[in-house]
């Protein structure tokens, strides 16, 4: 009994103690992802109030967290508009990968973290978190801007990428070699296909078997497919998180309307435990000796997404403000960073530096992407007029 | 009739926008969100590309705007058209808090006051030639014809019960 009431209290401080730092954060206009982690990094092992008792019930809400995190990602795209996505930006995310990933990776194997390791911080560096851009957008009043289609449809295009990305990151993290990677991949590809048509065909279906008019059915009717696929997918090693991913595509229409609603509240919960778990396995004093790696990449990585952002918005027209403005929108990292790092950090192959970089990172990126998107417009402003004859030679780097 | 274009772009995860450019170079248009939010975007002018205002509207808002903007259109075609009819006006007429919910019967314009009613705009949509079982709601508004006197009177019915 004593121990059931130590833990209710902890969680409960837990709780409570982020809904202040979520409410800090909504003040000073910043996604709360970053204060979640620090939250975390607090909490956790060689923190400032070390928690005991509660990690059998944090970790298996974290991986919730994921679970719902990309199921919700899922729901908010339709079949037809991921394939239009594709179609309309694989160039620029063609582009987006290479600028991007590699970064990450080069830091990695200077730091001798070997291919693996390599592979792991492509992605980190590599995917912009839809969430804090999408509300990013919205709040700067650019949804009807003629560039957000083009930022948009980069991030259906990461998005899908990571659906690939985060199978075959499994299968290396499993260490099974070249063979069982390109194995990984075409088993992803084909899933991810299959799962494209029938949504784009029998979507309808899959919504049927989920739908109910009661409140309380639909919701653990969806969540309870939604944890099944995702621990079938896991089982079969091609994550749980992308099960989750593909159920949310398959679910179409109304259906996937409700469903949103239903579950946006849970997964701001569970997602919270996920990045506070994070936090927790990330040893505060492993993040200064890497600190300086990390504001390395995030100005690298600034660079290259706005040169991404650039690039795309310049294919389909739109002029130099509006260039710099996607390039920046795309700027911020952070969810989908973070559940790639944490989904390497469980293996042993992985050193424990890589979480404290990891972390480093995608605190520094989600406070610089906001920022960036909204002091894009003057400083791109300013250099128009300050520098107008250089303009046209420098115009890859200029909106930064 | 028109020789506006709109382009309609879908915004993944959002809903859809669709709008188009005026003479001027400017671009005017409406965001739809999946949830049914209507937003009024106007660009700005000196850079096409960004958007100067987006206002959330809401459905009866939307309605009495659509309104606004498309009754003029339909009362100066009708007007054009019975030039050649002296005496006979058109005029839209807005529906009054006395007869929402109650049928074009219920109004008995045409007994009291010889005016015809030719169409109801509501959340900008016309419905042509109403018949007298049509349900009306406050905020439609009526394109009448008629002459000016029986006009007048039908202004003051609809607005007063």
């Amino acid at each position: 009994m004593e121990h059931t009431a130590l833990e209710l209290i902890e969680l409960g401080a837990v709780f409570f103690a982020l809904g202040l730092l979520g409410r800090l954060a909504g003040r000073i206009g910043l996604s709360p992802i970053p204060l979640y982690l620090i939250g975390g990094v607090f909490f956790g092992t060689g923190g400032v109030i070390p928690l005991s008792g509660i990690e059998g019930f944090t970790a298996i809400a974290g991986e919730v967290g994921v679970v719902l995190l990309l199921l919700l990602l899922g729901l908010e795209y339709s079949a037809s508009e991921l394939v239009t996505g594709l179609k309309r930006s694989w160039a620029a995310g063609l582009l987006d990968i290479v600028l991007n990933g590699a970064p990450g990776a080069i830091v990695a194997l200077i730091l001798g973290w070997g291919p693996v390791g390599a592979f792991v911080m492509a992605g980190v560096t590599y995917i912009s978190s839809s969430g804090i851009v999408a509300k990013v957008l919205s709040d700067l009043g650019r949804l009807g801007n003629r560039e957000t289609p083009v930022v948009l449809s980069i991030l259906v295009f990461e998005d899908l990428v990571m659906a690939l990305y985060l199978p075959i990151l499994t299968a290396v993290l499993v260490g099974v070699g070249l063979a069982g990677g390109l194995t990984a991949v075409a088993v992803s590809l084909a899933v991810l296909a299959v799962v494209l048509l029938v949504a784009l065909r029998y979507g309808h279906l899959v919504s049927k078997v989920v739908d109910s008019p009661d409140r309380e059915v639909f919701l653990l009717k969806v969540l309870g497919l939604a944890l099944l696929v995702a621990g079938f997918a896991s089982a079969m090693q091609v994550s749980a998180a992308v099960g989750a991913f593909l159920l949310g595509i398959a679910i179409s229409g109304s259906t996937a309307e409700n469903a949103t609603k239903l579950l946006e509240p849970l997964r701001d919960l569970f997602a919270a435990v996920f990045f506070v778990v994070f936090g927790l396995n990330t040893d505060p004093s492993a993040i200064p000796p890497v600190l300086g790696w990390a504001v390395v990449l995030a100005l690298v990585t600034t660079l290259t997404k706005v040169g991404t952002g650039w690039f795309a918005a310049r294919q389909v027209g739109i002029g130099p403000l509006g260039r710099a403005r996607a390039g920046a929108a795309l700027v911020a990292r952070g969810e989908f960073s973070i559940v790639i790092a944490g989904l390497a950090v469980t293996f042993p192959g992985i050193p424990p530096e890589l979480a404290a970089l990891a972390t480093a990172y995608v605190l520094l990126m989600a406070v610089l992407g906001p920022v960036a998107a909204r002091v894009v417009e003057p400083v791109a402003r300013w250099a128009r007029t300050r520098i107008p004859a250089r303009r046209q030679a420098a115009a890859p780097s200029a909106g930064s | 009739m028109s020789n506006v274009n709109v382009e309609v772009t879908p915004l993944p995860g959002i809903g859809v926008k669709k709008d188009f450019a005026l003479r001027g170079g400017r671009r005017i248009g409406v965001i739809t969100h999946r949830d049914g939010k209507i937003e009024l975007i106007i660009s700005k002018s000196d850079d096409p590309d960004a958007c100067l205002a987006e206002l959330p509207l809401s459905v009866d808002e939307a309605a009495a705007l659509s309104n606004l903007l498309g009754a003029p259109q339909l009362v100066a075609q009708l007007n054009a058209e019975h030039q050649d009819l002296p005496g006979i006006h058109t005029r839209q007429i807005p529906v009054g808090a006395p007869f929402d919910g109650r049928t074009l019967g219920d109004t008995a314009l045409r007994t009291r006051t010889g005016v015809s009613v030719v169409a109801v705009m509501r959340a900008g949509q016309v419905h042509p030639s109403p018949t007298p079982d049509f349900t009306l709601t406050a905020g439609d508004l009526m394109v009448t014809v008629g002459t000016t006197e029986g006009l007048d009177n039908a202004v003051k019915i609809l607005k007063r019960g």
